[in-house]
């Protein structure tokens, strides 16, 4: 396995100057191994963007250490990693510099003096991947928030990064916006080993993850797969979160005296459980 | 207070050659103390339709009544400011309007705007505070030295303080925790509920509007194209694809049970509690015959 990504101790504060403030985070330790979907959870101020931003080097931190791509994160290669981490933030419309599609996709290519003709292939090629190529000359603003994203993240494809940094990127979204995004997402996963960190409160975001990372008040509470997270059930509703669909269903219906085994994290498991405990007889 | 679009059209850049359309023909009451929630895709009106409804924008053809004014297109709208005081609108992040030095006085700028002493102003703001899920301690705070969250509630008390009788809400919750989200939208209908408040929300959550609204209007490209109460709305899924929209995830979910056991639900429920009781009850029937 190939570290992409780690934390060692790292802690954060924004107010340095008064020892006795709450850091934004506290000690917090984690790897990402190439080719992994790592979601990062928890509610709003537990640290979650003060992570992304430490992750390529908006922030550094005040302890410990952030490593990308095998080496500490310093001012000296801080360009060089960011040229291999693209970053899609929350609001669609706060990042947009080009006037047409293609042009807003070649920004960052323009930025790391790729030339010409490598960069009229690349942009093709990444919006082909976001299935965004029949809109090569239209204007960013007149697209839906769902497509202004995967043109967002196209932008961030085209450097051929080793990591893909979703921070909060679909939590403005419509609901089909959303499908489209993480679908995007997923097929990119398949196709190219992208690894990808998403940094969300959507617990169903976070279902699609290979492990989870889960926040509260600057620190890591928890960690593991979808299922060992939500296996917390209520501890999630405490620290701010929500429970998926499913769980929250199952929960329900066992208050209503409706007979069902053990929690269920997708609709099908639930479905089949209501249906093999309740009349299939 | 009712408001009510007749017949209305809005186009931006109106006679210019950048003249577009965002608004055709609407019409659509909202009754005085009812919740009403507009859904719609981005770029279908919404937004438009919303800044109608305090004469932020006039009609272009058609005409506004909002109580009894009425703002018709083509003639001057004087004197809005009774019509701004009485139609409160909590805009999208509405934390990105704060700018006093507290929180006190940023929420005592609206309604001293109106002509409200500053005593009055200011135990408006103390009762509100609270009212919104604050300790009173913040009101001496920086609106600036607080969480998005808390911005969002010190927002909120502002638009509150001037004791609006319609209160409409453009995506109240978006970028908020699960947990923020939930509060928000239950301190709204407490509001509504308690004060008996008009409430307009615009959203693209189709489970905030089944869980909340008692009358739903859907906006596709530029028009208003289903008016309803959510049960009839949202049981009617194809109608719904045509304009691009899924109903709630619950619905979906009661249609795929539905299928399973192969028999319909008495009713379309509009959320988990309620579907829960309801395939209770068809559990209870089942083990009954056995």
């Amino acid at each position: 396995m190939t570290e992409i990504l780690s934390f060692h101790n790292v802690t954060f504060s924004y107010t340095p100057e008064d020892e006795t403030a709450r850091k934004a985070v506290q000690n917090v330790s984690f790897t990402v191994q190439q080719g992994e979907w790592i979601a990062i959870v928890g509610h709003n101020g537990s640290g979650k963007s003060t992570i992304a931003k430490l992750m390529n080097g908006l922030l550094y931190p005040a302890e410990g250490e952030v490593r990308v791509l095998r080496s500490a994160l310093t001012e000296e290669n801080l360009w060089d990693v960011r040229s291999k981490v693209g970053m899609v933030f929350q609001n669609p419309d706060n990042q947009f510099v080009g006037a047409t599609v293609q042009d807003d996709v070649a920004f960052s290519l323009e930025n790391n003096g790729v030339p010409y003709e490598e960069m009229v292939l690349r942009v093709k090629e990444a919006l082909k991947q976001v299935k965004m190529d029949q809109f090569l000359n239209h204007e960013p603003h007149h697209l839906s928030g769902g497509q202004k994203q995967r043109v967002a993240i196209a932008g961030a494809l085209a450097i051929h990064p080793q990591l893909l940094i979703l921070d909060e990127a679909t939590s403005m979204l419509d609901p089909q916006g959303r499908d489209e995004v993480l679908s995007t997402v997923q097929a990119l996963r398949e196709k190219i080993g992208l690894t990808v960190i998403s940094i969300t409160h959507d617990l169903e975001e976070a279902m699609l993850a290979d492990r989870i990372i889960f926040m509260n008040d600057g620190k890591k509470y928890a960690e593991g797969t979808p299922s060992e997270i939500f296996a917390l059930g209520e501890q999630l509703i405490e620290f701010g979160l929500d429970l998926p669909f499913a769980m929250k269903m199952t929960k329900l219906l066992q208050q209503q005296g409706v007979k069902l085994i053990g929690q269920h994290m997708t609709e099908e498991e639930l479905v089949n459980d209501l249906w093999t405990s309740n009349f299939n007889k | 207070m009712d408001i009510k679009l007749q017949q209305v059209s809005y186009a931006y850049g109106k006679d210019t050659p950048f003249e577009k359309y965002a608004l055709f023909d609407v019409d659509l009451t909202i009754s005085h103390g009812s919740y009403q929630a507009i859904i719609g895709h981005t770029g279908s009106g919404k937004s438009t339709i919303l800044q109608h409804f305090n004469g932020l924008l006039k009609p272009s053809t058609g005409e506004v009544h909002i109580g009894d004014r009425v703002i018709e297109a083509g003639k001057k709208a004087k004197e809005l400011k009774p019509v701004r005081q009485k139609v409160g609108i909590v805009f999208q992040f509405p934390e990105h309007q704060l700018f006093e030095e507290t929180v006190l006085k940023d929420i005592k700028f609206g309604p001293m705007n109106f002509g409200v002493s500053e005593e009055e102003a200011e135990r408006r703001a103390r009762e509100l505070i609270t009212l919104v899920g604050l300790p009173e301690e913040v009101l001496e705070k920086s609106p600036f030295d607080l969480s998005g969250g808390q911005m969002r509630r010190v927002a909120i008390a502002g638009v509150l303080a001037m004791q609006p009788e319609v209160i409409v809400l453009d995506e109240p919750t978006a970028g908020l925790d699960p947990r923020g989200q939930k509060e928000i939208m239950d301190m709204f209908y407490n509001l509504h509920k308690q004060q008996g408040l008009t409430t307009i929300l615009v959203t693209h959550s189709m489970e905030d509007a089944a869980r909340y609204a008692d009358h739903i209007a859907i906006m596709h490209e530029g028009r208003c194209v289903l008016i309803g109460e959510p049960r009839e709305i949202f049981a009617d899924v194809e109608t719904l694809a045509k304009y691009r929209l899924d109903p709630p995830r619950i619905v979906r979910f009661q249609q795929r049970v539905e299928k399973l056991i192969g028999e319909a639900l008495p009713k379309v429920c509009l959320t988990e509690e309620e579907l829960a009781i309801e395939l209770a009850q068809v559990v209870k029937k089942e083990r009954d015959q056995e």
